[in-house]
């Protein structure tokens, strides 16, 4: 993980090879992933020890990582994700690596992609948690299978910006706090009522919404059957690598964008063109290809404009 | 006045002393010797293992036994503790909360042993677990089950120990985390609030009762040396308290709207550097709570001069108790009527305080109350806001702290110098009382014990009183571990929110922002922005240090995995390998640092991590820390380094510095 975080040209070649290494040797479709994203205040990281200590009854081994918002002004960030999601603690089976989102508003680090693909490499599942705000719930989508939305009763909010196309679906909507009793139902009910009005979902079907209480564990099992629902559903009608070669291409996007601006891509032939090459070497490492690519746009900078 | 009669004066407060150590027969002498000085109330401090319900022989009480205070494992371990205090004359303020039930159930216990009536039993449990939530850091349940217990203790002593106090409402302890005036009284009367409508709402506490039960309830101030300011709070919360016993439970007798508290002043302020000043804090913090006949305090507890170095010994609680003994027998003090009746300063201030303390009340009661505020880390989150606006402004010189940031320069001083300047627990009196415990198990009778603790799981998950089958259970020889392991395999552990919020930095000082430099120059040399595990090794729940340092390294620009309290050395460990960190800070202030971080390094090295540098800061003699130097930590820090900011500095260093020799 640490190796993989890193940015110095030394420890970054090595880890590309290692990160293509990984890649390439991944099984498909391998250790299902998870995004678990919530804004501060619905309990997810309640949820998420729950959900951990439902998938170890199952003896499933866990890869967790637990993405904190970076302060824009100094850098750092505040990882507190370890202290609320203790059930792992000393325990072999589960793995959690707290992570900061680093560089954008609300985006994730480019190396979380990384850390989440090593965990899928090393564990039967990865659970990625994420404080829903900005950019990082679209980008979270990239990387995971199943994106569960935590709310707490009262989330009125998160459906009208559902509505207006400001929040990416999820797969799964989970109202927390049931143990609230009324507040909490009423939202379920109006969340389930507003989603199946709205256009916009895109494969058709609104997500389900389901109805939870993390801190009694009173509709956990619900949750974790309506994920491996859903994963058999993409898994059924290919969605799921549609979904993986979308992700993939989403960060190569990203990757190539942060390091050469849409100059630099344009060098290479555009959204277009990397669409074509992604599509094109479709059973090779990203990790590979963004690194070859990278090579062919500083080539074509060097040659300079007209080339 | 009568000349030859001496003046008509009125009856003196309580004097207590906050005391307990190594175990229950040193500290039973130690009662005896300060009783006999003149100390008319005792007040228990328990050790961290009994305060969070594990015995002396548990993993994680290993090096807490003793230190903080007196280990009550068991019912012989409280009948020496009383041996020679006759119960039915002795005023006990017993300073436990998660295992108050238990405490009180032994001492019922003791007292039926020691023929005295339970109904002649008098002191107080203080039994607020809102507060260790907050900031002391040593509940054990979640908040509904901690509330229950405190409803159940309540319920009972009110028919059956009607002298005894089963709740001090605390905001000590908040001030002590940072709060403002105004949110010391406005969470305190939350919390008892939370209580009072607990007991409102129980089958067996009949409506004709409650006046009594709101009667009962007593606090637990602090007196900060702000004095003037002091008073005034006092007054505020004496109103509000008066206000809401009469308009929210109807208690129609004035008498039982009367606002009961005991103090022991600030010991935050106290300070390490020129520590002999801290004698005129200490004096000057009484005033507060003495000054105002209408607002003043019925106990009093005076820590020592030196307690920011460590244990006081007798002879600097002696030192304290003479303050009381002076300010209430030479002075005149007591002699007079309220000396602020119709004053237009004090009473614009108390007006003052007392309308915004309201409002940030309704605010709490608008989320759903002291509980509510609890889980969704609003009062948490204020208190972190207040301490880190204090931190500030100490570090940038705009409050004064004598000896600190303002005239630090000293004479060398004939008081601290040396090892005898401390109470230094023994360490062979955790290994004796392991012994005394294992003896005691073998005196007993398995099948009662098994019986009770039967009989306690099935009471208490039928929803009945937790007292009767517990004073059951102190009886047949139950242990604080057992006990408490009963409820916590009913109610739960609880990880309370640690109010640590990602907010963004203010803006930073000029010095906040070199170390941020040197900070990221450091980050791109090491490939990836520095990595900090902050953590508690140990019982100590007092987190606001490390939480101060948390924000503070964030501030600066480090990834900083704030892993809390009630760690293991194995969990730190863990966690810092499996984080890749680059530096781990411990905050330890219980006295228990020695056995704790050395076996913090021995797992770094069987790890093959002895690399990873580890920085340490706390309660930590000059003596201690230069042993932990010796043994591989980095650096130690005390209370004297008060800027966070050049803390953080330094271990930028030592991480430069790991980082050059590996």
């Amino acid at each position: 993980m640490n190796l993989a975080d890193d940015w110095r040209p030394g420890p970054r070649a090595a880890a590309l090879l290692l990160l293509e290494r990984v890649e390439q040797e991944l099984p498909f479709p391998g250790a299902p992933r998870v995004g678990i994203t919530g804004a501060p205040g619905s309990g997810k990281s309640t949820l998420l020890d729950a959900l951990v200590r439902a998938y170890r009854r199952r003896g499933e081994t866990l890869g967790i990582a637990a993405v904190d918002p970076s302060s824009q002004r100094s850098g750092g960030a505040l990882l507190g994700d370890r202290i609320r999601v203790r059930s792992g603690a000393g325990d072999p089976g589960v793995f959690l690596r707290s992570m900061a989102s680093r560089t954008r508003l609300g985006g994730l680090a480019e190396s979380t992609r990384a850390g989440v693909l090593v965990l899928a490499a090393a564990f039967d599942r990865v659970l990625v948690e994420t404080v829903g705000v900005g950019q990082s719930e679209a980008e979270v989508a990239t990387l995971v299978d199943t994106l569960v939305l935590v709310v707490g009763p009262g989330a009125g909010d998160e459906l009208q910006f559902m509505k207006a196309g400001l929040l990416e679906l999820p797969d799964l909507i989970l109202v927390n706090k049931a143990d609230l009793g009324a507040p909490a139902e009423r939202t379920a009910a109006e969340l389930a009522s507003g989603l199946g009005l709205s256009e916009g979902a895109a494969s058709g079907a609104p997500p389900p919404v389901l109805l939870a209480s993390a801190r009694d564990g009173t509709g956990v099992e619900a949750l974790v059957a309506a994920i491996d629902a859903h994963r058999a559903e993409l898994l059924a009608s290919g969605e799921l690598l549609r979904r993986r070669r979308s992700g993939r291409e989403a960060w190569l996007l990203d990757a190539l964008l942060r390091r050469y601006g849409s100059y630099g891509l344009e060098r290479l032939g555009g959204r277009e063109a990397l669409r074509r090459r992604a599509a094109e070497h479709a059973g090779s490492s990203a990790f590979g290809l963004v690194a070859q690519l990278s090579r062919e746009i500083e080539e074509a900078l060097r040659k300079g404009p007209g080339a | 006045m009568t000349p030859g009669q001496p003046p008509q004066r009125d009856r003196p407060w309580v004097f207590r002393t906050y005391s307990g150590h190594s175990s229950a027969a040193a500290s039973n002498a130690l009662y005896r010797g300060n009783l006999a000085k003149g100390q008319t109330g005792l007040s228990v401090a328990f050790d961290l293992p009994t305060q969070t319900g594990y015995d002396s022989d548990h993993p994680l009480a290993r090096g807490e036994v003793g230190k903080v205070g007196v280990p009550i494992c068991h019912l012989d371990d409280l009948l020496a503790l009383f041996e020679g205090l006759p119960l039915d004359r002795m005023n006990t303020s017993m300073t436990i909360n998660a295992t108050a039930a238990w405490l009180l159930a032994l001492l019922i216990a003791a007292a039926e042993r020691t023929g005295v009536d339970p109904r002649q039993l008098q002191g107080t449990t203080q039994n607020d677990l809102i507060k260790e939530y907050l900031s002391r850091g040593t509940y054990v349940f979640p908040p509904k089950p901690s509330l229950r217990l405190i409803s159940d203790m309540v319920a009972y002593t009110v028919e059956e120990v009607p002298r005894w106090n089963p709740t001090n409402v605390c905001s000590y302890h908040l001030q002590e985390a940072g709060a403002t005036p105004v949110q010391e009284i406005a969470y305190a009367l939350a919390t008892s609030l939370a209580v009072l409508d607990a007991v409102r709402a129980r089958d067996d506490v009949p409506e004709a009762s409650l006046p009594r039960v709101v009667g009962r309830i007593s606090f637990f101030l602090n007196a900060g040396i702000r004095f003037v300011e002091e008073v005034c709070k006092v007054r505020a919360m004496a109103e509000l308290w008066d206000e809401l016993a009469r308009e929210r439970y109807g208690v129609a007798d004035p008498e039982l709207r009367r606002f009961r508290y005991g103090v022991q002043v600030n010991s935050l302020g106290l300070t390490e550097a020129q520590p002999e000043n801290n004698a005129i804090r200490i004096v000057l913090e009484s005033l507060g709570v003495t000054l105002s006949k209408r607002a003043r305090c019925r106990a009093l507890q005076l820590p020592a001069w030196n307690e920011a170095l460590g244990l006081p010994r007798p002879w600097d609680q002696q030192w304290s108790l003479r303050m009381q003994q002076i300010l209430a027998f030479e002075t005149d003090l007591l002699e007079y009527e309220d000396l602020f009746e119709g004053s237009r300063v004090v009473e614009a201030r108390t007006r003052e305080i007392r309308d915004a303390a309201r409002a940030e009340l309704d605010r709490v009661l608008a989320q759903g109350g002291a509980v509510a505020c609890v889980e969704n880390a609003y009062m948490k989150q204020r208190l972190v806001e207040s301490q880190t606006a204090r931190t500030r402004a100490i570090e940038a010189g705009l409050l004064t702290v004598v000896g600190v940031n303002a005239f630090p320069e000293t004479e060398p001083s004939p008081l601290t110098a040396g090892e005898r300047s401390i109470l230094r627990v023994d360490p062979s009196a955790e290994r004796e009382q392991i012994e005394r415990l294992r003896a005691f198990r073998t005196r007993r009778s398995p099948a009662e014990v098994q019986a009770a603790l039967r009989n306690l799981g099935d009471v208490v998950a039928n929803g009945g009183n937790v007292m009767p089958p517990s004073v059951r259970a102190a009886l047949a020889g139950v242990t604080t571990g057992e006990w408490t392991g009963a409820l916590r395999a009913l109610f739960g552990e609880y990880r309370a929110p640690t109010g640590v919020v990602a907010r963004e930095p203010g803006q930073a000082s000029p010095a906040c922002l070199a170390v941020r430099e040197r900070v990221h120059a450091l980050s791109e040399s090491l490939g990836r922005p520095l990595k900090i595990l902050v953590g508690k090794p140990g019982l100590d729940g007092h987190s606001n240090g490390a939480e101060q340092i948390a924000v503070r390294a964030r501030d600066v620009g480090m990834e900083v995995v704030y892993d809390g309290i009630r760690l293991t050395p194995e969990q730190i460990v863990q966690s810092a390998q499996d984080e890749g960190v680059h530096v781990i800070g411990l905050s330890i202030l219980s006295g228990s640092h020695e056995v704790l971080v050395e076996d913090v390094l021995t797992r770094l090295r069987a790890e093959g991590c002895e690399s990873l540098p580890v920085v340490v800061g706390g309660i930590i003699p000059e003596e201690d820390a230069l042993r932990l130097r010796r043994a591989g930590v980095r650096r130690v820090y005390t209370p004297k380094d008060f800027d966070l900011t050049r803390i953080l500095g330094e271990i930028v260093d030592v991480v430069a510095e790991a980082k050059a020799a590996a």
